[in-house]
């Protein structure tokens, strides 16, 4: 007589986050931009010239940087045209930016329901938006091999100085995203395996949680 | 070439080590004497035999500047100017190429370790083994004299003959120039005999006659003689005073340490904030929550 095992199963439901598409083309995006920062960061700083090793020394990290940015322009222009509608900013994202000590202190209980995207991902993603567009700009004007003889001087070293102000400010920015998906648990496995649970969208995006089983019913 | 005594470095692009330090180096200059100058390009032909360049066939635009405008094959260019002053014609003729700043901003601007060096004679030096070719030198220079050559994406320009120098010898346009327009020596000493000749054409009517070695840049180790040093622009656009622009100032400047301290901030606070804070972990009362609001919405 074989027992039967009584397994007690606790049900978690999962939502999907992110769906295939949109998780193939974030990391395209964020493979580009961490090739980006590792090869600008050798041409910005030489404590950091190092780096060109890992693309087989300067003149292919030179070569290769600016065809990089091309390919993280069409691919971030993807995640632009998916998102945008959603990156919106509304007054619950002001309030909840106003209570960001709350959110620093991780005290959730007082802050204002949450939809898909929160205001400080809502930040993120102007970030980069205005940061890429930028960055081609700036790049494609410094981009000595083709459009050197091109761009007028001034607005070469304008470029330059430009590039560069808006690197940083973009490294620092993703710095503070990837930071984010560490500190908020369950957060990776939405952009790795695109599922969450339910108990993480209620915690952290209750307002989209809403909004998905209504959908669902 | 670095590693001869005598071409000891004094400055070397994207590096921070001291350079050698213990001798005092003679600071040499080249002195082009605008107003003896007869337009006869000994100097050009000189320069392209010396450092074995030949640049392309060019086409003639009407004009007596042959080739038209400096190019990697090109170092050095004599560029000619009419001028009409109290009722004669005036033919500026002047000798185009690097200026060997004291403060070089193609040295400040490159990003690649060792591409760019200044001597401790002055000469500022592209090494082409270590030049990236990204443009940056370009960007930089107050007087548009850099060019990335096309064939192998690297800089070139003058290097004042630093290799005849380092062995005791002049340039190769000043070693051939028939009417001694072109002279070489100490800093020192040429700035002196630049004095004798200014004197000579103060006393022959031109009374602004004088040494252009401009303070924007610290000094250059090119200097010229010029019969109107107050308007150094009729000599084919001659900067009046050239600076390295702000914009490459901020750049190669302020911005690097001010972007490093953002950036490590931005590291240090993500540190301090996860081991003082903790994650924000997903609770088994938010699965409960999840799982009522599911169910009463499905029931």
């Amino acid at each position: 007589m074989s027992g039967s095992v009584e397994k007690v199963a606790v049900i978690r439901d999962t939502y999907t986050r992110f769906n295939a598409s949109e998780r193939a083309n974030h990391w395209v995006v964020a493979v580009c931009a961490i090739l980006l920062m590792l090869s600008g960061l050798a041409f910005f700083h030489p404590a950091f010239y190092w780096l060109t090793a890992l693309f087989g020394g300067g003149q292919a990290a030179r070569v290769l940087h600016p065809w990089i940015g091309v390919v993280m322009a069409i691919s971030f222009t993807g995640m632009g045209v998916r998102m945008f509608c959603q990156n919106i900013w509304n007054a619950d994202d002001s309030k909840w930016l106003g209570r960001i000590g709350d959110v620093i202190a991780n005290r959730d209980e007082n802050l204002p329901e949450v939809g898909r995207f929160n205001a400080a991902q809502k930040l993120v993603f102007y970030v980069m938006f205005w940061s890429v567009i930028t960055l081609l700009l700036s790049g494609l004007a410094l981009w000595h091999q083709y459009f050197g003889d091109l761009v007028p001087i001034g607005m070469q070293r304008f470029a330059g100085l430009l590039h560069a102000v808006t690197a940083a400010a973009m490294i620092i920015t993703m710095i503070i995203h990837i930071y984010a998906a560490i500190w908020n648990a369950g957060s990776t496995r939405a952009m790795t395996r695109g599922s969450v649970t339910g108990g993480w969208l209620w915690r952290h995006h209750r307002k989209y949680l809403r909004e998905e089983v209504a959908k669902s019913k | 070439m670095a590693s001869l005594q005598s071409l000891d470095v004094r400055q070397r692009s994207a590096s921070t080590a001291q350079p050698p330090s213990v001798r005092r180096d003679l600071e040499i200059a080249k002195l082009i004497d605008v107003s003896k100058c007869i337009g006869c390009k000994a100097c050009q032909s000189a320069c392209m035999a010396w450092n074995d360049i030949r640049p392309p066939v060019g086409i003639n635009r009407g004009v007596y500047d042959n080739p038209n405008d400096l190019g990697p094959e090109t170092w050095t260019v004599m560029r000619f100017a009419e001028h009409e002053e109290n009722g004669k014609l005036e033919w500026l003729i002047r000798k185009d190429g690097c200026m060997h700043c004291t403060d070089p901003g193609c040295l400040k601007a490159c990003p690649a370790p060792g591409a760019i060096v200044q001597y401790a004679n002055g000469i500022v030096d592209f090494v082409q083994e270590n030049c990236i070719g990204c443009g940056y030198c370009v960007k930089g220079c107050p007087f548009n004299i850099p060019r990335i050559s096309k064939a192998d994406n690297r800089a070139y320009k003058c290097t004042l003959c630093s290799d005849r120098v380092a062995v005791g010898q002049s340039p190769a346009c000043a070693k051939c120039c028939p009417t001694g327009a072109i002279v070489f020596g100490s800093k020192a000493s040429m700035v002196d005999h630049a004095q004798g000749r200014i004197a000579d054409l103060k006393s022959r009517g031109y009374a602004k006659a004088g040494l252009y070695d401009p303070p924007g840049v610290g000094g250059t180790h090119v200097m010229y003689v010029l019969h109107h040093a107050d308007r150094p622009g009729l000599y084919a656009n001659l900067a009046n005073n050239p600076v390295i622009s702000a914009a490459v100032s901020l750049w190669k400047g302020t911005l690097k340490p001010l972007s490093m301290i953002g950036m490590g901030a931005a590291i240090v606070v993500g540190l301090l904030h996860f081991v003082t804070r903790g994650p924000n972990e997903v609770t088994e009362a938010d699965e409960e929550n999840a799982r009522k609001l599911k169910g009463r919405n499905a029931a």
